[in-house]
């Protein structure tokens, strides 16, 4: 290719942030040294166009260690993956974690999503509710203190979160969630927001950031969408550009967590560890969260002394048409939201002759609402790296991608270090376990962009380019990731797997209800005492799903499946929580979220939440996406708008004909979901009736 | 050597298109199936020398067994399939397209729009005059063509006919993502700061006019561009030995537009800078 680069040069910084990752430049042909001498010579071709994978890596670099993406530090990148810099722009400016503009170094991302929207407004004037963000400002200093109290090694964390820090971790049961609640609004706040003023979920938070830390802090402080830490809502996540770049989490967030947080992230007090998020922790029934907050996540001696690795000797044991076979008659389905047979897939990726076949893990948890995949990562990473290696021997895969959204920091350094542990112990690389199968895992981090938890947007993300779905067919079973057959999981699909081997497909199959088989992480959030991911057997109604969470009172409506699923009334608790259940019942259990609305939350507001939500996130390619959801979030904001009295029937038509093309004619999920919530809260709620 | 391309024989498979049995060659869409049996297909986003993007989704058609409408411009006809082309449903779609996007676009000099807009009944003012629309100015940057955003739907040809399906300058891109998604350069700079070879071959495949001649642009601005008084002349570019055919558009004996054919064996409707802008030559009568 005969490619213009620009006049544009990378400051120092700029290229060590690219040279850091892709190594010195060979010649000029890649933006180095001696430019005479190398024109004697080409180099080009296939051979340089095929690192287009590590365009995304590469802008990755950049905006870690500079913050935004300048002209020359993009030309330098382009020149070095031979990459057409428009593309490459048409890239950088797909996600939304990127700027291609000047920025300040530190970027605080807070969330604005459902959880944190709500946290922020039914938890005000709530007595010793655990939210503790009913007022401005109030968590105040107790967050941190609360925070450095709780273990030794908390207070002293500084972001990296090195293997050392993290043994502690396994010591927190689910008491915890109770002595984390202690803290209200009882604190009596140092710089209160405005007197009387209060916080109403995440966008008043963003304002009053704003405000707090004034002009020229730099601190950028972007709303997000949801950040997936839900049952700590509302959260912030803070990003220092640098090397290497720090991240801080706050949530719950106040003010006063969130300006500590991005005004030093390495000073901030570490999270609470991931068994904090599973208020069952411990508890001898469970299944796929038997290890998270057993076992130590970063050392692979305490993952096999509980278990670990017994799945992928059986494996071994079994071959790979026997893993299959276990798998298909376990009745394993995606957990991903789309319920597709496992076994199938599995089976219809290593049926085909091409090669090589890839295994994709989808870690790109980004449904609002959704934080189980998470929970899993941060709190059994070697889990999800056996059941990869299982998956990949099952598929013919010796290259396995792990696929995993930009926003969790934690979840990356988790399993960065279970990777290097693996790899130095043979469970990875040339001959795993001495069994002469090859299988090597690799991280890439998303951006920020919803639409690449679609599988074959994933895939073109992963490839280097704007993360657009593809049209189906051909599946990714025949042409995915790099148009080579490729098997794309959900990490707690993949769990599971793990239960599916070491206990036999059928004692796997047994639990549950005949179409729904195994069990399934919830995601409880919102007016609930005791919010976390709950496992319960596919069968559990939704009223004990509820009562294990401590529903507060006056429940108005409950979230099923995230922005793309639907909402519920209080009176269908007895919906039993199982893919045909749900189906019957004409609404979704997609991945597993189960929100709780109480009465005090404006119903309205919610549903411009969700709209605007798919208005940010649709990728733009068609145009029942495109401008559908722009329609879809202008008629409902005049529905909550309109005067009393003004007739809502012209906009819910309308609403209902946008609707129905999105979900007719839209290419992928994100569009043929977007007006599900919308949908149910008229038909079932009857809101605007 | 034959001057049409036979290719290799192909077997027919049978679908059925609205409850009659049609037949086209293996590996043919379903709006190649539409067209055989004479349906007429709204198209904007499907080119015929460029590969399906199925972007538009204005072709969608109805086939038994899949959830959803399906593009008929990029599904592939297979046999026994059941497809209904003018339902109900199909048309809902198809009128939900044109009104989302003739309120988003200017539509005015897009073949065609008009007068599906009236075939499907599409009403784009029911959004309210508060409908966000995207609002550009024309960019008027070069001598050669002008890019109007304000009429782009987004189509991806251009981007397709400058990158690897044509040209290989790889000049544009989408950029953006959303409804905020635009056509651009690099940085989106002007296009004399960019890789633009001016080959003006996006020009060629853009279904709306928001790529056009500069000639074109500067007279629909003074109200003096006329199609029913453009003659249209088929010629072979004289500048070099490839043999490019040109078709020149000629209107008060002044060239105002150079195409060729898509069906060309040579240029498949592609030009390089010289054939598509370098007439002027030819009317210099000094």
């Amino acid at each position: 290719m005969d490619l213009r680069f620009g006049d544009s040069k990378p400051t120092d910084e700029e290229r060590d942030a690219v040279d850091a990752l892709l190594g010195p430049p060979e010649s000029s042909w890649e933006g180095g040294g001696d430019r005479a001498g190398d024109l004697r010579w080409a180099r080009g071709g296939r051979e340089a166009r095929e690192r287009r994978d590590l365009l995304l890596p590469g802008l990755h670099a950049i905006n870690d260690r500079i913050g935004w993406i300048s002209e020359g530090a993009l030309a330098y990148l382009c020149r070095r993956l031979t990459v057409p810099p428009a593309e490459a722009y048409g890239v950088a400016t797909f996600y939304s974690l990127f700027a291609v503009r000047p920025r300040p170094t530190t970027v605080l991302h807070v969330c604005t999503d459902l959880a944190c929207l709500t946290a922020g407004s039914a938890g005000h004037g709530r007595a010793g509710e655990p939210a503790g963000t009913g007022h401005g400002g109030t968590d105040g200093p107790g967050h941190a203190t609360h925070d450095g109290t709780d273990g030794p090694g908390h207070a002293t964390h500084d972001g990296t979160d090195g293997p050392g820090n993290t043994a502690h971790h396994g010591t927190h049961g689910p008491g915890d969630t109770a002595h984390h609640g202690a803290h209200g609004p009882g604190h009596t706040p140092p710089h209160p927001v405005a007197p009387g003023r209060e916080l109403r979920g995440g966008e008043e938070l963003c304002v009053a950031l704003r405000d707090r830390l004034g002009p020229g802090s730099g601190v950028d402080v972007r709303p997000s969408p949801c950040l997936g830490l839900c049952e700590r809502a509302p959260a912030v996540l803070a990003v220092r550009a640098g090397d290497p770049v720090r991240t801080a989490v706050a949530a719950p967030a106040g003010v006063d967590a969130a300006v500590l947080a991005a005004t030093s992230p390495g000073a901030a007090p570490e999270e609470p560890p991931a068994a904090r998020a599973v208020p069952q922790a411990g508890q001898d029934s469970l299944v796929l969260l038997r290890r998270v907050g057993v076992v130590d996540p970063a050392s692979l001696d305490d993952y096999r002394a509980h278990g670990g690795y017994a799945a992928l000797r059986r494996a071994f044991a079994l071959g790979p048409a026997g893993v299959i076979r276990e798998v298909t008659e376990s009745g394993l389905v995606g957990r991903g939201g789309a319920a597709f047979p496992t076994g199938r897939k599995w089976q219809a990726t290593a049926a085909r002759p091409e090669r090589p076949h890839h295994l994709v893990c989808n870690a790109d948890e980004s449904e609002p609402g959704t934080f189980k995949d998470r929970v899993l990562m941060e709190g059994d990473p070697y889990a999800l790296i056996e059941a990869m290696t299982i998956a990949g021997y099952a598929v013919g895969a010796h290259h396995g991608w792990l696929y995993l959204r930009g926003e969790y920091p934690r979840a990356l350094r988790r399993l960065e270090h279970a990777l290097t542990q693996a790899r130095a112990r043979g469970f990875l690389g040339d001959d795993v376990l001495g069994q002469g199968y090859a299988f090597d895992i690799e991280i890439r981090r998303g951006a920020g962009a919803y639409i690449c938890g679609e599988e074959t947007a994933l895939f073109n993300s992963i490839e280097g380019r704007r993360g657009e779905p593809r049209a189906k067919p051909p599946f990714p079973v025949e042409q995915g990731l790099f148009g080579r057959p490729t098997a794309a999981n959900n990490v707690e699909t993949l769990v599971n797997v793990l239960s599916v081997l070491t206990m036999g497909a059928q004692r796997y199959a047994a639990i549950g209800t005949g179409r729904s088989t195994g069990p399934k992480l919830f995601c409880v959030s919102g007016s609930v005492a005791r919010p976390g991911v709950y496992e319960l057997p596919f069968g559990a109604t939704l009223g004990e799903l509820l009562a294990l969470a401590g529903v507060r009172d006056g429940l108005r409506a409950v979230l099923l499946g995230g922005a793309a699923g639907g909402f519920v009334r209080p009176d269908e608790l007895d919906l039993p929580l199982t893919f045909e259940g749900t189906r019957e019942a004409g609404t979704t259990l997609g991945s597993g979220v189960v929100m709780a609305f109480d009465d005090r939350v404006p119903l309205p507001r919610l549903l411009l939440r969700v709209a605007a939500f798919f208005r940010e996130e649709s990728c733009g390619q068609c145009v029942p996406c495109r401008v559908g959801t722009v329609r879809q979030e202008e008629a409902l904001r005049r529905l909550a708008d309109r005067a009393g009295g003004a007739s809502a029937e012209g906009d819910i038509t309308l609403l209902r004909e946008v609707g129905r093309a999105m979900r007719d004619a839209s290419i992928c999920g994100l569009g043929q979901t977007a007006w599900n919530a919308v949908e149910s809260a008229l038909d079932r709620l009857g809101v605007y009736a | 050597m034959t001057a049409v391309p036979l290719g290799i024989p192909r077997r027919l498979v049978e679908v059925s298109l609205d409850g009659r049995p049609v037949r086209v060659p293996e590996g043919a869409t379903l709006l190649d199936a539409c067209r055989a049996a004479g349906k007429d297909v709204p198209t904007l986003c499907q080119g015929d020398t460029l590969r399906p993007k199925n972007a538009c989704r204005v072709c969608v058609v109805e086939v038994e067994g899949s959830r959803t409408l399906v593009p008929a411009c990029s599904r592939r006809a297979e046999p026994g399939m059941e497809v209904r082309t003018d339902g109900e449903r199909v048309r809902h779609s198809r009128r939900l397209v044109l009104e989302l996007l003739a309120s988003s676009v200017d539509l005015s000099t897009t073949p065609g729009a008009a007068g599906w807009i009236e075939e499907y009944g599409a009403r784009p003012d029911r959004f309210g005059p508060d409908a966000a629309r995207v609002t550009e100015e024309p960019r008027v940057d070069n001598e050669l063509y002008v890019r109007d955003y304000a009429k782009c739907i987004l189509c991806y040809k251009c981007v397709d006919a400058c990158g690897e399906q044509w040209q290989n300058t790889f000049a544009i891109s989408v950029c953006g993502r959303g409804f905020d998604a635009r056509i651009a350069v690099e940085h989106d700079a002007p296009l004399p700061e960019s890789a633009c070879v001016y080959c003006g071959n996006c020009v060629e495949v853009c279904p709306t006019g928001a790529l056009a001649f500069r000639s074109e642009f500067d007279m629909r601005a003074a109200g003096t561009w006329d199609e029913t008084a453009q003659t249209v002349t088929t010629t072979v570019c004289a500048y070099c030995g490839v043999g490019c055919n040109l078709t020149l558009h000629v209107q008060d004996n002044e060239i105002v537009k150079v195409t060729s054919p898509h069906d060309n064996p040579v240029t498949h409707g592609n030009l390089c800078i010289k054939g598509r802008f370098g007439y002027q030559h030819v009317q210099n009568r000094d």
